[in-house]
């Protein structure tokens, strides 16, 4: 019995510990956020003259309405545009090829599926001056236009990955007595394969959605002016109109992570799953 | 008859060929226009003086490849890649684990730490990037100000060579380790319940159970996170791009960094070319010994 009481004093500590533990962390991982919100209400000079960590005078919407006027919502579109588009075509095309390499019996379904996966570890970087130049000398280069093909492209080796397995384990029975009412290969895909592959897709939505949502590099290279920049470029055309407000940037780095909470806030774990989607090869 | 049969057979594997074909086109389409032929583009553009706009392209062969083998910048790029690589693996892999231990064992009562410390994970690296920039800006930033309260000045940890990379490795940790430690909450219930049950009945503490078979049973996650951070460090850009730009000096620039400046800021495009190639191989080579050396642990 004493031996259970020892027990008992340690987990106590134990759990004292890690309390103290979790709450520190918790404080590092919200902090930046609670500086960025408290700042963004206040005036461009008020943070500077008051510290960083006072509340603001009054709530302050004025950068708000400045930041929503001056372009933001033009940004917001583009990449609304550009995450619609290359989201849709990249599940079609990509639930296309997983269908004959998961379903299907012939010789080179294993080496075609090993290339796409090897594509997995390849750095954008060795694809941008080509890309770059491809989209000068077709004109595509600085419009949202000349972003689909690269957010596509990239995006496919991790989609055919998840959705070739998730359509692997979809029954046989389905499609053989699907075949015996004489069902062909290619109506099997719309009828059947793609609405029980529902759920892998909803997960590569999210995964890809995201980040396409908040790619750089490409975005970075391929568009100049500002009318033609997605969200997270917005930051940076903001900056160099308001190098001094930081208030200003605050209330723009607001804005762009607001969309998230909120889809965070309505689908917490669903998003959580899909974010992680990339890590769940073994 | 037998000859019919084979002949249907033959149609049959044929005709499957021609949607396998028909299904795989666009995809193939795709990655050859975007991803192969620029890798194969890549490579022949190494080959040239070039400042990739004008007609002046100059055939220099392996100029620019022996020039990269003695080009410092690089490889101490290469090398900062590598610090980023091994401090990411042994920050954000065992504070992740720490957390979703803390979760796993605490149960639904957590979830508000769970949800909060997640939050990171939400933001682009680019927000990030500029949100770090303000927060640790010399003049009114949040580090300053807080070592103010213990008498400290102000405090540029991104301005000062000694302390800028490792302050981006810190943010980088800030911003991936709630990806680690939602890895291994999913890695912990794939433990099956009965091997904890049958571990409290046979008088395992919890600490006994988390040391001696939780992380035996979690060592091939770890080993997948760690080969995940490890692809990601290699390839870092936009974080570092936003909050130093590879500076100051060369103490935070990273091959990807390195890249592009050579390409669309000096438009050296064919040294630019030269450097995503050597990128593009190290990484690789990287890549492979770390899966075989990891690999082959698993087996012995």
């Amino acid at each position: 019995m004493d031996n259970y009481k020892k027990n008992k004093r340690k987990s106590i500590v134990a759990w004292i510990i890690a309390f103290i533990f979790a709450i520190f962390w918790m404080i590092v991982s919200i902090m930046p956020f609670i500086f960025m919100v408290l700042n963004s209400f206040k005036e461009k000079f008020e943070m500077l003259v008051k510290g960083v960590f006072q509340l603001p005078d009054a709530l302050n919407w004025t950068n708000y309405t400045e930041v929503l006027t001056g372009g933001f919502t033009t940004y917001f579109m583009n990449s609304v545009i550009v995450l619609a588009i290359s989201l849709i075509l990249l599940l079609f095309f990509a639930s296309c090829a997983s269908y004959p390499l998961a379903r299907f019996n012939f010789k080179l379904a294993q080496p075609i599926y090993a290339l796409i996966v090897a594509c997995m570890s390849i750095p954008v970087h060795i694809t941008l001056i080509p890309v770059f130049r491809m989209a000068k000398s077709t004109g595509l280069y600085d419009s949202i236009w000349a972003l689909i093909g690269p957010y596509i492209a990239f995006a496919i080796p991790i989609s055919v990955f998840i959705l070739t397995s998730f359509m692997k384990e979809i029954p046989r029975e389905i499609e053989e007595s699907a075949e015996i009412d004489g069902c062909g290969k290619i109506q099997m895909f719309f009828s059947m394969i793609m609405p029980l592959a529902k759920p892998g897709l909803a997960t590569l939505a999210i995964y890809n959605g995201v980040n396409m949502w908040n790619e750089f590099s490409f975005a970075y290279t391929l568009t100049q002016s500002s009318a033609n920049r997605t969200l997270p470029l917005a930051i940076w055309e903001f900056q160099g109109q308001y190098s001094m407000n930081t208030p200003m940037i605050m209330a723009v780095l607001t804005l762009t992570l607001l969309p998230m909470i909120i889809l965070f806030i309505i689908f917490q774990d669903k998003l959580v799953k899909g974010m992680t989607a990339g890590a769940v090869k073994g | 008859m037998k000859e019919k049969s084979i002949s249907l057979l033959a149609l049959r594997q044929r005709n499957t060929r021609r949607v396998a074909a028909l299904f795989l086109a666009p995809v193939a389409i795709l990655l050859t226009v975007f991803v192969f032929y620029p890798i194969v583009d890549t490579f022949i553009t190494s080959g040239y003086q070039w400042n990739g706009i004008s007609a002046d392209k100059k055939f220099i062969g392996f100029g620019n490849w022996s020039k990269l083998i003695a080009d410092k910048s690089f490889w101490i790029a290469f090398k900062n890649n590598l610090i980023i690589m091994v401090l990411s693996i042994c920050i954000q892999i065992p504070i992740g684990l720490a957390l979703a231990t803390f979760l796993d064992f605490g149960g639904k009562k957590l979830t508000i730490f769970k949800v909060l410390w997640f939050i990171p994970l939400l933001m682009s690296s680019v927000a990030i990037g500029f949100l770090f920039t303000y927060a640790l800006a010399t003049n009114g930033g949040l580090v300053s100000t807080i070592a103010g309260w213990f008498g400290g000045g102000n405090i540029d940890l991104l301005g000062n060579p000694k302390t800028a990379l490792l302050t981006v490795i810190l943010v980088i940790c800030w911003q991936f380790t709630p990806f680690y430690m939602v890895y291994f909450m999913a890695a912990f219930t794939n433990i099956p319940f009965d091997v904890f049950e049958a571990a409290r009945i046979d008088g395992a503490t919890r600490g006994q159970y988390f040391w001696r078979i939780a992380l035996p049973l979690l060592v091939p996650s770890m080993k997948s996170a760690a080969i995940l951070s490890m692809v990601g460090s290699l390839k870092y850009f936009d974080l570092i791009y936003v909050m130093t730009g590879g500076g100051p000096g060369t103490s935070t620039e990273l091959m990807a960094t390195y890249m592009y400046k050579q390409s669309f800021k000096t438009f050296n495009m064919g040294y630019g070319s030269t450097v995503a190639g050597g990128m593009f191989l190290l990484i690789t080579m990287v890549s492979l010994i770390t899966m075989k050396l990891l690999n082959g642990k698993k087996e012995a």
